[in-house]
């Protein structure tokens, strides 16, 4: 019951006037953010980030997440509208949200992809009320070696479960991660990877690396596809909305499915991405109508966005709890608290109770600010989208210049941004995945300290990572998750060889 | 390194193979980067890990798995990275940001981003004059009033903001 007064004290501070505002600013921004091509979840908070450097910390999160919650809304906008996802976890919800707009029922599927993304976020946010503080507490006895091993756990998930080419996951993270070593080493107080360039003395800022992956890449992809949008009309009126909420509880099924799903994709790193197509996949596996899906199924519309959205909010839950980020923008949120001086992870729970309750209050807060707005402007912003790209395009790419530059006042950091902009675009076309390349940026650090310092307290044994239940427990379920992915394909390769020659004998 | 593609009907293009083993020869040779470094340094044990014992761990699966890409890149199909128009449109966006950045140091941000503005949607080209003048004008004064009035963050500037007095 302690944590239930907490969450009330925490509702009060989320609740004052200035946090409304903040809230309702940040899910405008978001919306905009994940309308527009070439800005998205991670590169919206992190152009933000600098400005909120000044403002007390709990005022800047509510702020940051709220663009979070806004950026997942407004994918869904141009999905359904016109058939182009603004985010990549949004790539499901345009296999039936555009058909319904197609057929003249856009307003319908827009209601439904709101809706279920408000109640999977909200499955999310419960899960973090009542598990996070557990977790947290667990995670509080904790030495680095146990820290390490929940690290390669979540390296290990990446590469396992991830969607991927596998050596191009790995190669992603090792790149993040030697980006991450570079400058000044913490411990030993060297520097490194430098090779005598003052510039890089700093290392690389992870921000810089996030506006150039995301915003400058994104921007190049969408330059190649021929600089126009076609989109449907749509208006929504209450009695529409009214109308599409009484037909939901029929697929109450559906919904509970993808709320399950996302919640444990979120938490285990595979992502909103996956699980987008995941839920989808099911509701279509198990639906009475899967035949007809593709065709604009409004379930098709509700799975993926639910499990998108439970996805993208339980990704916070490890953030706050072991201060190892679920998503890239959860990663940049990381960033952030490190910025206010908060150190994120078991430590939070205790020392910072009004932050982290604040926060958890704004996200129940947040994302019902967000359902009103964004059904109340969905006009407005499918208006954005036919602001011609030859307009919209150099005022993203020079608010991205803007963002990278304010980060440490640097116009070197320009130049990296334009950098990783390009690799950016050349990585997205050659599926290398980005995310695990930011994640491991931003732990890399942390991540060695904990190797490090775990070894010095064996004197280099690595046997420390052996040395009780809970780290070789730990350490166990990263190398299965690493080998799962594998072992399976190999089963399934084994499979379509006996399958195939099978096949041969038949035939012979 | 491109090599010809044998079917006539479809758009000519940058061959993906060719890309991706340029990319995967880039990380193996940025791999062979960080373990000169790491091993330079000291990647061993001196009464604990020296400074590049991490890196260079890294550095080591960093080059298998890119070695493994070079590989796999030898045995999947090849098809076409980019064509030849998509290219063309990609450089349309890259040459005017290029010219942007490298104008931010001498003339600051705010000239540069107006400079930016009339050459990208000249390049691109579909708006009229008035327009593009328009924009190249409010967007920067736009920028000022957010930034250096309203957050007061400093931004970078040359010679115009200075004759301004700022």
């Amino acid at each position: 019951m302690d944590d239930f007064s907490s969450l009330l004290a925490g509702f009060q501070i989320a609740l004052s006037w200035h946090n409304i505002g903040f809230m309702a600013l940040g899910v405008i921004l978001g919306i905009v953010v994940g309308v527009l091509p070439g800005l998205g979840g991670p590169n919206g908070v992190a152009i933000l980030l600098p400005l909120t450097f000044g403002m007390d910390p709990t005022s800047a999160i509510i702020l940051l997440s709220s663009i979070y919650w806004g950026a997942l809304f407004g994918g869904a906008i141009t999905s359904i509208l016109f058939n182009i996802p603004g985010e990549a976890w949004s790539v499901a919800t345009t296999f039936d949200g555009y058909p319904m707009a197609i057929r003249g029922h856009a307003a319908e599927a827009l209601t439904a992809a709101f809706t279920a993304s408000f109640i999977g976020a909200l499955s999310g946010v419960v899960l973090i009320t009542f598990v996070a503080p557990l977790v947290a507490s667990f995670a509080l006895r904790f030495g680095p070696a146990e820290f390490f091993a929940v690290f390669l756990l979540t390296f290990c998930s990446f590469v396992g479960m991830g969607r991927d080419n596998r050596a191009k996951i790995i190669t992603s993270l090792c790149i993040g991660f030697l980006l991450a070593a570079v400058g000044l080493d913490s411990i030993s107080g060297d520097l490194r990877m430098t090779f005598g360039s003052t510039e890089l003395m700093r290392g690389f800022d992870f921000l810089v690396v996030v506006i150039g992956l995301f915003g400058i890449g994104e921007i190049l992809l969408t330059a190649e596809e021929g600089l126009v949008f076609k989109g449907k009309h749509a208006k929504i009126d209450l009695k529409v909305v009214l109308k599409t909420w009484a037909s939901l509880p029929r697929y109450w099924l559906t919904l509970v499915r993808s709320c399950v799903v996302g919640m444990w994709m979120g938490v285990t790193p595979g992502g909103a991405i996956a699980a987008s197509f995941m839920g989808y996949g099911l509701a279509k596996r198990f639906s009475k109508r899967g035949a007809h899906f593709g065709k604009g199924e409004i379930e098709g519309v509700l799975a993926p966005e639910t499990a998108a959205h439970a996805a993208g909010t339980s990704a916070l839950l490890p953030m706050l709890a072991l201060g190892i980020p679920g998503s890239a923008t959860a990663a940049v949120l990381l960033g952030g608290l490190l910025v206010w001086g908060l150190q994120p992870g078991p430590m939070l729970f205790v020392e910072q109770k009004d932050f982290v309750w604040g926060l958890i209050a704004s996200m129940y807060l947040g994302n019902l600010a967000g359902l009103i707005i964004v059904l109340a402007t969905v006009p407005l912003f499918a208006a954005v989208m036919r602001i011609p790209f030859s307009f919209v395009a150099p005022v993203i790419l020079i608010v991205c210049a803007i963002g990278a530059y304010t980060i440490s006042n640097s116009v070197f950091d320009i130049w990296v941004m334009l950098g990783f902009g390009i690799l950016g675009y050349i990585f997205k076309k050659l599926d290398y995945p980005l995310a695990p390349l930011v994640l491991a940026l931003v732990l890399g650090d942390r991540a060695e300290d904990a190797f490090r310092q775990a070894l010095l307290g064996s004197a280099g044994s690595l046997d420390v990572f052996w040395a009780n239940g809970l780290v070789s427990g730990l350490v166990i379920v990263a190398l299965v998750l690493l080998l799962w992915g594998p072992i399976t394909d190999a089963i399934a390769a084994l499979g379509r060889r006996n399958e195939s020659a099978k096949a041969a004998k038949a035939a012979e | 390194m491109s090599q010809p593609t044998n079917t006539t009907d479809e758009p000519r293009g940058l061959p993906r193979r060719s890309v991706e083993i340029l990319v995967a020869l880039t990380l193996i040779a940025l791999a062979g980067v960080v373990l000169y470094d790491s091993h330079g340094r000291g990647a061993g044990w001196d009464g604990g890990p020296q400074n590049g014992f991490f890196p260079a761990r890294v550095g080591w699966i960093f080059l298998a798995a890119a070695v493994f890409v070079l590989w796999q890149s030898f045995r999947t199909e090849s098809g076409i990275f980019v064509t030849y128009g998509q290219l063309g449109q990609v450089a349309r966006v890259l040459g005017p940001l290029v010219l942007f950045v490298a104008l931010i140091g001498p003339l600051g941000l705010y000239v540069a981003a107006a400079i930016f503005i009339v050459a990208f949607m000249g390049v691109v080209g579909g708006s009229r004059w008035w327009s593009i003048l328009l924009t190249a004008v409010i967007v920067p004064i736009a920028c000022f009033w957010i930034f250096e009035l309203q957050f007061r963050v400093p931004l970078p500037k040359g010679p115009l903001e200075a004759a301004l007095g700022y």
